[in-house]
This record gives C-alpha cells, structure tokens and sequence, in this order.
C-alpha cells in the first residue's frame, strides 16, 4: 500500500492565560444579575462526589480505558537528538510487518528537542506496535544544541529557532523608577531561580480516535474538548461539525491537557488510513519530554524603601525559559498585590532546545510569587519590620496593574488575620535564623493573587423529562475539580431536589459550550450558566403551579421535591406530578452572561507555614501549613478543601524536590521517570489547615463565586521559603531546596 | 521473584533483542518466523520457557476463574486490562514507581506492572472491582466517598487495594503507620491527606467502632 507523507504544524495552542483573560474583560453585557442573598441549603455545604462510587469501584472510564471493536494500538517515534535534520524516513519495513495496519511520517526539517514526534505506526497490539517502530528506519543528520539558558544565553550559543535565542517579550513600566530609587533609604537587589517542573498527570495524556465516514469521534483526556475538536479542525481541515471530541473522566492536566496535542492528530490519521479506530496513550517517558512542563526562571529584583517600609521603587528582570517555546510571564504578582507608585518590569524569553513549556497550575505566579514574597521577606529584615506588617502596610483596594480600577471584591486582609491567628504568627523568630542547635525551626508566609473570574457566553442546559428525572448538562470537563458534582448541586438546591437526583452530563462537545476547564475558570463560568438554567425551569415550574392553583406565580415556593402556596402551605403539587403532566419534555437554556465593566476581579488567599531545618544535613521538614482563600463563594467545601489541599502538596513538591534535569552531553533528560523525578508523597505531607473567607463577590456572577485551581498552588513554595528564611537566616533563593541547596546556603551565610 | 528477574536478565539481554531484530528486520518474511521460534527463553522453576510460546494458566479474580492462554512475558496488569478488560486497575508509570497498578495477590499488596502474569497462576487476585459484595461498598471505598479521599480518581483503585491489605493485616493503624502502608502509591492531585483520613474513618467503622 502506498504511503502518504503527513506533515503536521500545530498551531501554538498555549495560550498563555493572562491574554486570555484580557480578552474576557473587552464585553460587557447587557444585564447583569447580581448575586442572590438567598441563603442555601446544598449550596456551600460539604457534598461527597456525586461520581464516588464509580471511582471507587474502578468503574470510572478514562481514556486509557476504551475499547472499542476492531481498535489498533498506536505508537509514535520520537528523536532521541535534541536538534537533527530529518534526512529521510523509511517506512516500508514496519508497515509490512504482520500486524501493522498503518504507519506515517510526521515530521520533515528540523527536530528541535529530543522527545519531537517523527512518525508513528499503528497495530494489532503494543507489542507489535513497538515492534513496527523499529523497523522505521530514520537518517538525521544531527547539528549542534544547546538544552540549559545558561548556555542557551552565552555569545555564540546554537541558535535553536532562525532569531536570537533572547527574545524579550514584556516591558512594562509604571511611575518613574529612577526617581523612585533616588527617594528610598534602603535599595536591596536579589536574584531568585525556579527549575523546569514536569506535570506529571496520574493518568498518562491519550487520545482514541474513530472514523465513520467522514465523522470522526476523539476520546482524549483533556482539560478542552472543544479546543481539541477546533484544533483538529483547523490542522486536517475537517470541518468541525463533524468532529465530535468526548473526554469522560480524566487522570489529571494541571494545565499539560489544554489544547490540541500533536499525537491525537497522529491517532486520528492513523485510524483514517487503518480505517480502524486507534488508540495512542503515552508512556511515563513521553509525558516527561513532549507535552509541556513549568518554564523556568532566573529572576532579579531591585527595590527601594523608606526606613518606615515604605516601597518607593520594584524592578524585576526575569529571564524565563519554556524550550522552545516561550516562558512564562513572571511579573503580575509583582505589579499587582502590592502598592508600589514606580514599577519598571523587563521578561525575557531564552530558548533551548528541549520540550515545549506550557501552562502549568498558576503559570508565572508559581515562579513570580517566589521571588517576590522573598524578597519582601529579606527587605522587611532589613528595615525591622514585621514581614507581614511590611505587607499590609503595602495593601491596596484596587488593581494596581494598568488599570487602578477597585477590586470587585478583595478578602486578602482577612486571610492574613485569619491565617497568622490559626499558625501562631508571634512564634515566628523575630530575627530570621535566631535559635540555635542542630534542629532549626521557622515560619514565614506569602500573600496570593489570581484571575478566576470565569468565561462570558458559557452554556448550560437543564432538561426536565416527563417521568421527573432531571438532566444538567454542559459541555464541561471534570478534572476531579467536583465540577459535576456542583452541576448537580446547583440544580437541586434550585428545584427542591438531592444532588443524587440530578444527571450530569458533560465532556461531549455535542453539549452547550463551555471553554477550556483551566485558569480557575471552570467554576465562575458553569456554576452561573447552571444556575440560570435552573432558575428559567424553577419559573416555568412555579408558572405551572400557580396557573393550576389559580394564584399567582411569586406565590409559588419551592420545597423538598414539591411546590406550594407560600400562603396556604398545604395546597401543593409534588415535583414529579407536574412533570407529568408536561406535553413533552423541556430544556432550558442558562448562561453565564458576563460581569459589569469597572471592577478588577480576582481571588486572592494568604499561605502560612511552619517549618525544620536540619542544618548539618540541609533537610527540610514542612511541619504545619494553613492555607486562607477568598475565593469567593464556596459551593462544595469539601471538594474545595482537596483542592487547597493538592496545591499545597505539589507546592512543597515545588519548593523542595521537582526538577527536571538536562544532559548537556546529549541533549536529553536525564530523570524522564517518577523514580528519579521526585514528588511529594505520603511522608512529606504536613499538617494542613484550610480556611475559606467565603465572601460572596457582589458582581462576578449570579452566585458570587470565583475560582479555585490556581490559588492554592501559588504562595505556598513562597512561604515555605520564607519560613527557611526564618528558621536559618538566609534565604535559599533557589526551588527545589534540596539539600545542596541548603547547605551552600548556610556556607553563604557563613562567608557573610 | 528477584531470582526470576536476574536469570531473565542473564539469558535475555537488551543487547540479545536488538541483534534478534536486527536480522529479523531484513525482510517481512522473516518476522513471524522469527517470533515463532524459540529464540528467547526464561528460566523459572518448571524449565524453560520460551519466550514467545504461550502457556495455558489460571487466574483466580475477585472469586471467578479465568482459564486463559498467555504469553509468558506478560504482566499481570496487561492481562488484566487488555485480556479480562478489568480496567479499574490502572497504569501510571508502568515501572514500579507509583503505585496505580496494585492488587493483592494471595492477600499481599503487589504492583501488576511488575509481576508477570504466569507468577499469578493459580493464585487469588483481588482487583477493585471485586471489593463491593452483593451491591454494598467495602467500607474503604465508602470512607473515601465521604472523606474525598481523591480528586481525578485515577489513583484512587490503587490506594484502595493498599489500604485494603493494611486493614486487613492492622485494624488499627497510627497514622504514620497508614502511611507507610501507602508509601509506594503516588497521588499527583496531592489529596495525601484526605486519604488518611478516610483510611482512618474506614478503620473505625470496620471495627465498628
Ligand atoms: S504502573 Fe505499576 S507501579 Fe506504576
Ligand atoms: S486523585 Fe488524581 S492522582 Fe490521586
């Protein structure tokens, strides 16, 4: 059989959030609903998952699980050089193989990091498939690369695209920082580095795809449906009606599963040619080189401040690299949390010959928080000031980013109160590095800000039956965030139902649009939609109540599976008689219309830790962390507390074990693996207390909610750094803190 | 187990595999041929095996027997999810480093992914679809419903089957002494702490009390 060539060029489909969330501000709708006072019954509870029993049972089907008649095993070959010129693929001999169905090149020119997708082959099973990927036969010709920004920086170094491997790509300045230097007592200047992290998501990134005709249907563990469909779209030009993409349930993303991804075009050519569906899922090695990671850092801040704290000047250079794509921008903390009249801010991007970086859980804010929290911390040291009084003395009401509009709604002060209660905040050494012995204790915290504030023209369905079952439907995606869970909790409350009443239907992008589920979005964009959808049922229901009772409609309440006469409690109709006696069934249509124009709207949270230092070896032990949101209102506290608790546990894996580690002899990575690439687990985990301030924003949405995702993933490296700080006296200034780390720390201090 | 691994090392080599294909790879024809062969052989306790010449075992899952044919170099997760379509035990990592994969096998926490599935035979596997008896949750998988001892779920089968294997064994674990029982299960979602709480309410009402 004769082979097509395929050469596939995916768009750039890491959108880096904060354009994304500028461009949700630029329309403001009509009419916005203010959020309701009404106090709940479910709404704000603890609600277990409506979907545990599925999980629990191993029932839960994720794309990993499919299986589908007559459906191939998928595999793809990848350039273990980390810069070649594909010179020539051969694929005849894999695709002669018994077994093989099909085979493909997907890559001609340049290879720009070792991991780089270079063709695929699809067969009866695994073993075969990795068998048939031997025999493709690939001749590079291999060409100098450079895989660490140190080098990637130095005059002289391998250009790994036709431009500079320096790229600047933010300038932003604000008052004047000369001036602002000129006028402050003290200047401090440091420079702070975090290390390429690697996602990791449990359940490895997969697609399934299959024709029929000229439909094709895609299961992919993704955080996006409907970017993979209109990614699919545009690179195949298929339309996109006639793509349909479902994700069912989904073993983690943390930003890694956001867009199309290039080894499901691969399964969905491959099943074309096959003319059998293919499923492609990658290996643990795969998923540490090719589908995104945290872009690092090398950050220096410069800052002036008056001896009563005042801060009269901040500059941040940050020279961030994402391999060969673009870093990320690490500067929005340092512009927004604290007040600051002269601000200048220069980023840049260093490109390297290694895996693309891509969004990950709070992009730039991880890496940004860091630095700054810091530096504010050895700042405070300086001028005798109490590093959380430093920060309240630096509050602000409204975002002092571009626009110096107020916060819709800020309970930042609240979490600092509440947290610094709740961890014992004198306790901390009042001079960092005080006590004395082998065992070093400390506390330090950091302050949070995010966007989460959710999509405009979010759609959602509520669909009564006639038989009194209720649908919710939306075409969302669960990341083991609770979003179905919330669907039905909303949709019960309103109808006078139990969340275990309510079918949730999501991940189908034949359902209502949804965006992307990342950016702490999901919530503030379903949880309204659904609600509105509920409410235009619960009308329709009251409606039909008062017209049978001959009252009026505001006269009609709802309760526990009925309505009634507010002023005749026992004139009611139950919930499922009026189904009924519906003609058909009904769907409603909700949607998240937008927020008035004006406000800044953001979540914001503070995190307070407590740590040991071992100073002979250099270990530290995270003992206790109390995480403080406003996150606006809390619909489930119980999937919201796991939430906060994740962050916090890939936070202390940030700050003291995650690097990804390249071989500058070979250009690749040396811990592709969960064994050599540490994480936290069971014995790093402390004490964690989670506090919510649960203010209800008075115009975000219709329920006052905002996101959580981001949030607890952001300040808590930060503070346990500055807990360090405190226990041994000087900064680390480096993530992760390994011990190394430690200890040349506390030689620097030494020296003095 | 480990002695199995070495002897396999020993008469199998990487090295061995990449010259069998280099001249397998020749021509199609020679493939299947080449397959067929007893070219690669284990050593176990009954003999040789070769390699790529199946073997009729028995597998005892969650109470119902399973006569299936096998090659011997399959493990037991492949067998269960690919074979038996058991999928509620999961693959992370394929290496022994996290955990998703385990069941009990004779009542012992194993990782699947490195147990090949001919080391089964005969003997009782235990995967989380056999936990719930006759339509009622095993109290650990009700604990973690009520705890929210997950978040994606798909780590979830595996830490089950660990705390499964601790309760049996310890009806009342410190905390230190859960997590040590769950130290070889990784949860990227970080939900560690949910976990031991469920594990510990699970612990509770199984002794009733
Ligand atoms: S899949 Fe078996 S330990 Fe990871
Ligand atoms: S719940 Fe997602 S990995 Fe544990």
């Amino acid at each position: 059989m004769a082979k097509k060539e395929y050469s596939i060029d995916i768009k750039d489909s890491n959108l880096l959030y904060h354009e994304e969330f500028r461009e949700m501000e630029t329309e403001e709708p009509e009419e916005v609903p203010s959020p309701e006072k009404e106090k709940f019954k479910i709404i704000g509870d603890y609600t277990p998952r409506i979907d545990g029993e599925r999980i629990v049972t191993g029932r839960a089907p994720f794309t990993h699980d499919i299986k589908l008649r007559g459906m191939l095993c998928g595999k793809i070959l990848r350039c273990p050089h980390a810069c070649a010129e594909v010179v020539s693929v051969h694929l005849s001999r894999a695709r002669s193989l018994p077994g093989v169905k099909a085979t493909l090149q997907l890559k001609k020119g340049r290879v720009k990091y070792a991991g780089e997708q270079v063709a695929a082959a699809a067969a009866v099973d695994e073993k075969t498939a990795e068998e048939a990927l031997k025999l493709i036969k690939v001749e590079y010709k291999t060409l100098p690369f450079v895989v660490t920004e140190e080098k990637a920086m130095e005059e002289g170094a391998p250009q790994v695209h036709d431009s500079p491997n320096i790229d600047k790509f933010n300038d932003y300045n604000r008052g004047d920082i000369k001036k602002g230097f000129e006028s402050a007592d003290v200047v401090l200047e440091r420079t702070y580095k975090t290390a390429v992290e690697i996602h990791h998501t449990a359940e490895t990134h997969g697609s399934v795809a299959k024709w029929e005709g000229k439909r094709v249907t895609v299961w992919d563990s993704t955080q996006a449906i409907f970017n993979v469909r209109d990614g699919l779209a545009q690179t195949l030009r298929i339309p996109a009606s006639r793509i349909k993409v479902i994700k069912k349930y989904m073993g983690g993303g943390f930003g890694s599963k956001l867009g199309l991804n290039d080894y499901t075009v691969a399964a969905v050519l491959l099943a074309k040619e096959a003319k059998r569906p293919v499923k492609i899922t990658l290996s643990r090695k795969e998923n540490s080189l090719c589908v995104g990671n945290r872009p690092s850092s090398i950050q220096t801040i410069k800052a002036g401040v008056k001896k009563d704290g005042t801060l009269t000047a901040l500059y941040l250079k940050n020279y961030t690299c994402g391999g060969i794509r673009r870093g990320d921008r690490c500067s929005e903390p340092l512009i927004d949390v604290y007040k600051c009249s002269n601000v200048k801010v220069e980023e840049y991007t260093v490109f390297t010959n290694t895996g693309a970086g891509r969004p990950t859980r709070a992009p730039g804010h991880v890496q940004g928080t860091f630095a700054l929290e810091g530096f504010l911390d050895e700042l405070a040291h300086k001028i005798n000031l109490d590093p959380l009084e430093l920060r309240k003395k630096h509050y602000t009401t409204k975002n002092e980013g571009g626009t110096r509009i107020p916060y819709s709604s800020k309970g930042l002060d609240k979490c600092y109160l509440l947290g610094a209660k709740k961890i014992g905040w004198g306790r901390r050494n009042k001079k960092p590095g005080e006590g004395n012995g082998k065992i070093r204790r400390g506390l330090g915290m950091a302050s949070q800000i995010w966007w989460g504030m959710g999509r405009p023209r979010t759609l959602a369905d509520v669909k009564l039956h006639r038989d009194g079952s209720v649908e919710a439907v939306c075409g969302t995606q669960d990341l083991g965030t609770g979003t179905k869970t919330y669907m039905a909790t909303i949709t019960a409350e309103t109808l006078g139902l139990e969340p275990k009443d309510i079918t949730v239907k999501i991940g189908n992008t034949e359902y209502p649009w949804c965006g992307s589920s990342g950016g702490s979005t999901t919530t503030p964009s379903v949880a309204p939609a659904i609600r509105d959808a509920a409410l235009k049922a619960a009308n329709y229901m009251k409606n039909q109540t008062a017209e049978k009772m001959e009252i009026s409609p505001d006269d009609v309440i709802i309760g526990k599976e009925k309505l009634s006469n507010k002023n005749d409690p026992a004139q009611s109709i139950s919930f499922k008689e009026l189904l009924k006696e519906m003609r058909r069934e009904r769907v409603f249509h909700g949607e998240y219309v937008g927020r008035p124009l004006g406000y800044a709207y953001n979540t914001f949270g503070a995190h307070f830790a407590e740590v040991e230092v071992d100073i002979e070896t250099g270990k530290i032990k995270v003992l206790k962390v109390v995480a403080t949101h406003d996150s606006g209102r809390i619909i489930n506290k119980l999937t919201a507390e796991s939430q906060v608790i994740g962050g916090i546990t890939q936070g202390i894996s940030t700050a003291l074990f995650e690097q990804r580690v390249m071989d500058e002899a070979t250009g690749n990575m040396v811990n592709p693996n969960l064994r050599d690439y540490k994480i936290a687990t069971s014995f790093d985990i402390p004490e964690i207390e989670v506090a919510f301030v649960d203010m209800v924003d008075p115009r975000i949405n219709i329920l006052g909610t905002k996101g959580l995702g981001e949030p607890p993933r952001i300040p808590i490296a930060a503070a346990i750094a500055n807990a360090v700080y405190n226990a041994i006296g000087i900064h680390v200034s480096e993530i992760p803190m390994t011990p190394d780390k430690v200890l040349q720390a506390l030689k620097r201090k030494e020296v003095g | 187990m480990e002695k199995i691994k070495k002897k396999k090392r020993k008469t199998f080599t990487r090295r061995d595999f990449l010259k069998g294909f280099g001249s397998g790879a020749l021509g199609a024809a020679v493939v299947p041929k080449l397959v067929s062969q007893d070219v690669f052989s284990l050593q176990t306790k009954e003999g040789k095996i070769p390699l790529y010449s199946k073997k009729q075992i028995t597998l005892n899952i969650n109470e119902k027997n399973y006569s299936l044919v096998i090659e011997p170099r399959e493990t037991l997760l492949h067998v269960l999810r690919e074979k038996l379509n058991l999928t509620g035990t999961k693959k992370t990592c394929s290496g022994g480093e996290c955990g998703a994969c385990t069941v009990l096998l004779d009542g012992n926490p194993i990782y699947s992914c490195l147990t090949l599935a001919i080391r089964a035979d005969n003997k009782k596997i235990t995967t989380v679809e056999g936990l719930a008896a006759d339509g009622k949750l095993h109290p650990i998988q009700q604990a973690f419903i009520e705890k929210d001892g997950y978040q994606c779920g798909f780590c979830t089968p595996g830490f089950i089957m660990s705390s499964v294997a601790l309760l049996e064994k310890n009806k009342n674990p410190l905390t230190e002494e859960i997590k040590t029982a769950l130290s070889g299960n990784l949860c990227r979602c970080g939900n560690y702490s949910k976990i031991y709480e469920a594990v510990s309410v699970a612990s509770k009402s199984m002794r009733g009390a």
